[in-house]
């Protein structure tokens, strides 16, 4: 696996590039902030009709790290879905396939501020899952240790000698970890916003996302 | 009237009464004012506008009019202004009951509502308020009985998406209005035809009038004391010889080819200005106020030169210009002879001009340039189809007016000029993009944004969508730009714009020039630049948004023959030593060779052709060859092009260059490389934003929170992916081979140079090439091993810099 390595409240993980999180010792991989069903949002609410892949895209890519880690259960971070609407809205082909991704494994969704309540589909659905010495929301809460969380949808911008870089990204301190977004169509929020920058301690670390995942001071 | 072009009485005591006479194509447009179309080509000065509106002027002399009489549109919301002052005069003097207003993105909601309700006689406007006027379910109302319309400075709209917009607005309006007569007022160009077919209503004719063109321009290079430098856009060693004759001059306006330029320029004339004498600024990024005050100003009469842009090339009337300064290479002998036109306030009296070069690659321009203006020799390519993004965004705005027929909107699109050869599956791929995004995949039976009626006509699904449509019309690319304000308790006084990508590289106590003020940055609030005046320190430049032109081919080819005549002494010294320079440390640049110059610069290997194709073709070479160097492992960056050269840079250096251009390689890679390229994603915004895909970005939208929207190429890449014949994606494909690809100019170069290839290696930058680095728009080359290699290089300093290395458990 494309991955870097770091540990959280003796927990030891492994940010992959593609935005996934592999918990190796419980064979546990989390993704966050989904968005499937987005562009049927928009166009439901009289926005532009966008290009309809980005469930299908997205799926592929969560397949891609099911197959490449072969994981027993599996965590979405919540806003798994754009909202309830948009989970009762995917197609009857796009949900043959998550169940097939389900076979096999345990599967939770976590809720989200978009998708709140539980969804048609299979797995479990809980607003918070304690997996010791880690707990999984979506939404983190300051104060907490041993955190798994997503919401923010973090990217990290470097200024390399040449250029300036931005990428989602995962930030990480002693106590938590803010996934990026998985979802196809999701934007960004710098890690310099007051938002994360007042969440994590001053030593946090951030993992830039891509081909090769790569760790740096937090910018802020 | 007796004789063809006789005007009523009023009007005719009224040039009596001035001591003038009307001029013979003003005669003309009034003898021919029931043409279903008319064209009017005259130079600036040349009382186009008073041609355009005397047919008006003698309509509501003689019989009184209710309501919408005559329209008028022009590119410059400025403009609008200035012609309803111009217009009042006359108007009163002679007498005439005749309402005037304008409306443009700046008049005020209760004004708008206003007009809508009780149109005026005369209403000045530009393209997108008038888009915009047409697409509320009032529109038939609002123009019943308009008799004229006048299309001011068509050659500025001709050859942009925004007279695209204009013409289908037009034929909007003449199934409303059926007598409708349409009137275009152009500069002197080049095909006066092509233009013509433009404003047409085909299969009706539309005639030409063409007015004398006056006596030749006396122009010529500014003489200064000192050499221009060897690079930079600057020309701040021309200011003393500008202030010179300025003092000699009534009013001067010194136009500059960039927004950030004009304002360095305004600065240093400030700082020389001993005399004070009196200087304004005026270009597209300061604040309306601020525009309007140096406008009144001029009018007035109290400034002794403007410092401009683009922002003033239209043909607004301040009266006693009587010398035109051009700061910067022309780039288009076409613009040059309009902008020179601005000082000639006298109908036959030669205007004079004089030009600036800002440094001594654009003194060969300049020089090219002036003996084009000499020899007559004009440039300018042929117009292409209409393009498909205007045609899907002007069905949209047809649907916000409210139901409409399919069958009577294509009807009514392929009777305007640039739409004429449009076929009907064409048309329906655009509608049914618009209803249903037009995916393969079928995804929104029940949301498409437009509906089949039963009754057979096509309606907006959810209503509400119509002023969403109307807040994103409009053909004008806008960069994101954030304002600037004073900062004071309750919001200072505002300045202008700047780009956001500056905004986010501003710390607190970074200065920059904005308005020619030094202005510290003291933070930001909702979206607004919050600064403080500072005299003290030297200013960074705002990076501001701006057109920026590229040199004709004409102009290009003109240069490669001036370098290949040996003889240069018509030139100025210095510059005739630069060249010899050059020849000496490389070589130049000749017809049927390629010169290709490498070099190592700041870390990096640079890479630099001398194709003297244009700008877009040389920009294509860059990303077919960045392409090319990626796949032979050559790690490169980015590229950067002019008209005349493209540098190359990345971290290996290439030792034989002639693999790299073999034609039918790079022929092959063209599909390949337009697919994944940041050019084609910069195209599909501009497409997709057109088109309605996405929405403009609001500053109200931006507030809501950055992690809520997502790019435009992240839609790009799954069109790529998932559906790479999409509508947008073949209107991206086309517009990128019309405009930035002009692959044709490649093959030409590459066949007449053949194998005849002189790579020359020198150990730093060549006289040629070191304007280049200078230049803005330079190109990333995205993906592969550059990145990759850059990112590992860097993370891994900071985090042994930061100790945070040595913390982490293990990597």
């Amino acid at each position: 696996m494309n991955g870097v390595q770091f540990t959280i409240a003796g927990a030891t993980l492994t940010a992959l590039g593609s935005g996934a999180l592999w918990w190796a010792e419980q064979r546990l991989l989390v993704v966050s902030d989904l968005h499937l069903g987005k562009s049927s949002r928009i166009a439901r609410r009289g926005g532009s009709n966008l290009p309809p892949y980005e469930t299908r895209d997205t799926l592929i890519r969560l397949e891609n790290d099911l197959n490449g880690t072969n994981a027993a259960t599996i965590v979405c971070l919540g806003d798994s879905f754009d909202d309830l609407e948009a989970a009762e809205a995917i197609s009857q082909a796009d949900r043959l396939w998550i169940s097939r991704l389900q076979a096999g494994r345990r599967w939770v969704w976590i809720e989200g501020n978009h998708d709140p309540g539980p969804v048609d589909l299979g797995g479990t659905h809980l607003a918070e899952l304690p997996v010791a010495p880690l707990t999984f929301r979506h939404i983190a809460q300051s104060g907490k240790s041993g955190e798994v969380s997503g919401h923010y949808h973090p990217k990290v911008r470097v200024q390399t000698r040449l250029r300036a870089i931005s990428r989602p990204a995962f930030l990480f301190d002693s106590d938590r970890v803010i996934l990026p977004a998985f979802g196809t169509y999701t934007g960004g929020l710098r890690s310099t916003d007051a938002a994360l920058s007042d969440l994590m301690r001053p030593e946090a670390r951030a993992i830039l996302t891509g081909q090769t995942p790569r760790m740096v001071p937090m910018p802020r | 009237m007796s004789q063809p072009g006789q005007l009523p009485s009023a009007l005719e005591n009224w040039f009596a009464s001035r001591g003038w006479q009307p001029h013979p194509h003003q005669r003309d447009m009034v003898a021919r004012s029931n043409a279903p179309c008319l064209l009017l080509i005259a130079p600036t000065g040349g009382g186009k506008t008073m041609a355009g509106f005397l047919p008006t002027l003698a309509d509501l002399a003689t019989a009184p009019h209710d309501g919408l009489h005559t329209l008028y549109v022009s590119p410059l919301k400025a403009l609008a202004a200035d012609i309803k002052r111009n217009l009042r005069t006359p108007v009163d003097e002679i007498g005439l009951d005749i309402r005037i207003e304008d409306r443009t993105g700046d008049t005020s909601a209760t004004v708008k509502k206003r007009q809508r309700a009780d149109p005026p006689h005369i209403l000045l406007t530009t393209p997108e308020s008038l888009a915009l006027l047409t697409s509320y379910p009032d529109a038939p109302r609002i123009f019943a009985g308009l008799k004229r319309v006048i299309v001011d400075e068509i050659h500025a709209l001709a050859e942009s998406k925004r007279g695209d917009q204009l013409f289908l607005a037009l034929a909007r309006l003449h199934t409303l209005c059926p007598d409708l007569r349409r009137v275009g007022l152009s500069a002197t160009v080049d095909r006066p035809n092509d233009i013509a077919r433009l404003l047409a209503r085909h299969p009706d004719p539309c005639e030409i009038v063409t007015a004398d063109p006056g006596p030749d321009p006396d122009i010529a290079m500014l003489q200064s004391a000192e050499a221009p430098p060897w690079s930079g856009g600057g020309a701040a060693y021309a200011i003393p010889a500008v202030l010179e004759q300025i003092k000699q001059h009534k009013t001067t306006l010194i136009f500059h080819n960039t927004r950030a330029q004009a304002e360095i320029f305004f600065h240093n004339l400030w700082l020389a200005n001993e005399d004070s004498l009196p200087i304004g600024i005026h270009h597209g990024s300061l604040d309306r106020q601020q525009r309007e005050r140096v406008e009144a100003a001029m009018v007035r009469g109290d400034l002794r030169a403007i410092v401009c842009t683009g922002s003033l090339d239209l043909g607004i009337d301040w009266g006693d210009v009587d010398l035109v300064i051009q700061v910067g290479a022309p780039k288009n002998v076409k613009r040059l002879v309009q902008r020179i036109g601005r000082a000639s306030h006298r109908y036959n009296a030669p205007s004079k001009a004089l030009l600036v070069p800002a440094n001594r690659w654009e003194v060969i321009e300049c020089f090219a340039a002036l003996q084009a203006v000499r020899e007559h020799d004009l440039d300018g390519d042929p117009l292409g189809p209409g393009p498909l993004d205007v045609l899907c965004q002007h069905i949209l705005l047809t649907a916000a007016s409210g139901p409409f027929s399919a069958d009577d909107l294509f009807n009514e699109m392929s009777r305007s000029g640039a739409f004429l050869d449009l076929d009907r599956a064409t048309f329906n791929a655009c509608l049914d993009f618009c209803a249903t995004g037009g995916y393969a995949l079928r995804a929104y039976d029940r949301w498409q944004r437009l509906q089949l009626r039963a009754d057979g006509l096509w309606q907006l699904r959810d209503p509400r969508a119509a002023s969403q449509i109307r807040m994103n019309a409009g053909t004008i690319q806008d960069i994101d730009t954030l304002k600037v304000r004073m900062r004071r308790n309750r919001g200072g006084k505002p300045l202008g714009e700047v780009e956001e990508s500056f905004a986010a590289s501003l710390l607190p106590g970074d200065t920059f020039l904005i308005g020619g003020k030094i202005v510290r940055y003291e933070g930001l609030r909702q979206m607004t630049v919050e600064v403080s005046r500072n005299a003290a320190r030297k200013p960074r430049i705002a990076v501001f948004s701006g057109t920026k032109f590229s040199t004709s081919t004409q102009l290009s080819q003109r240069i490669l023959r001036l370098l290949n005549n040996s003889d240069w002494s018509d030139l100025p010294a210095h510059t005739a030593d630069w060249l010899r320079f050059q020849q000496s440390m490389s070589r130049l640049p000749e017809p049927g060779r390629l010169l290709i110059e490498t070099f190592p610069r700041d870390g990096r290997e640079n890479l630099c052709v001398y194709g003297f194709a244009g700008r877009n073709a040389q920009q294509t070479l860059g990303l077919l060859l960045t392409k090319r160097m990626e796949e032979m492992g050559l790690a490169p960056m980015g590229f950067v092009s002019t008209d005349y050269a493209t540098l190359i840079w990345g971290l290996d250096a290439v030792t034989d260059p002639q693999p790299l251009f073999d034609l039918n390689a790079l022929r092959e890679g063209l599909d390949g490389w337009l697919a994944g390229n940041l050019l084609m994603k910069r195209t599909f915004r501009g497409v997709a934003t057109i088109s309605g895909l996405i929405e403009r970005n609001t500053p109200g939208k931006r507030k809501s929170g950055r992690q809520a929207t997502f790019s435009s190429d992240i839609l790009y890449d799954t069109l790529l992916k998932y559906d790479p014949d999409h509508l947008l994606m073949q209107i991206t494909r086309t517009e990128a081979m019309r405009g930035l690809v002009d692959f044709a100019r490649i093959e030409d170069m590459l066949t007449r140079v053949d194998s005849r290839v002189d790579h020359i290696r020198t150990p730093h930058v060549t006289p040629f090439a070191a304007p280049l680095f200078l230049e803005v728009g330079k190109v990333s080359v995205q993906s592969g091993s550059a990145e990759e290699r850059l990112l590992a290089e860097e993370t891994e300093a900071l985090m042994r810099e930061s100790g945070l290395a040595q913390m982490s458990p293990s990597v």
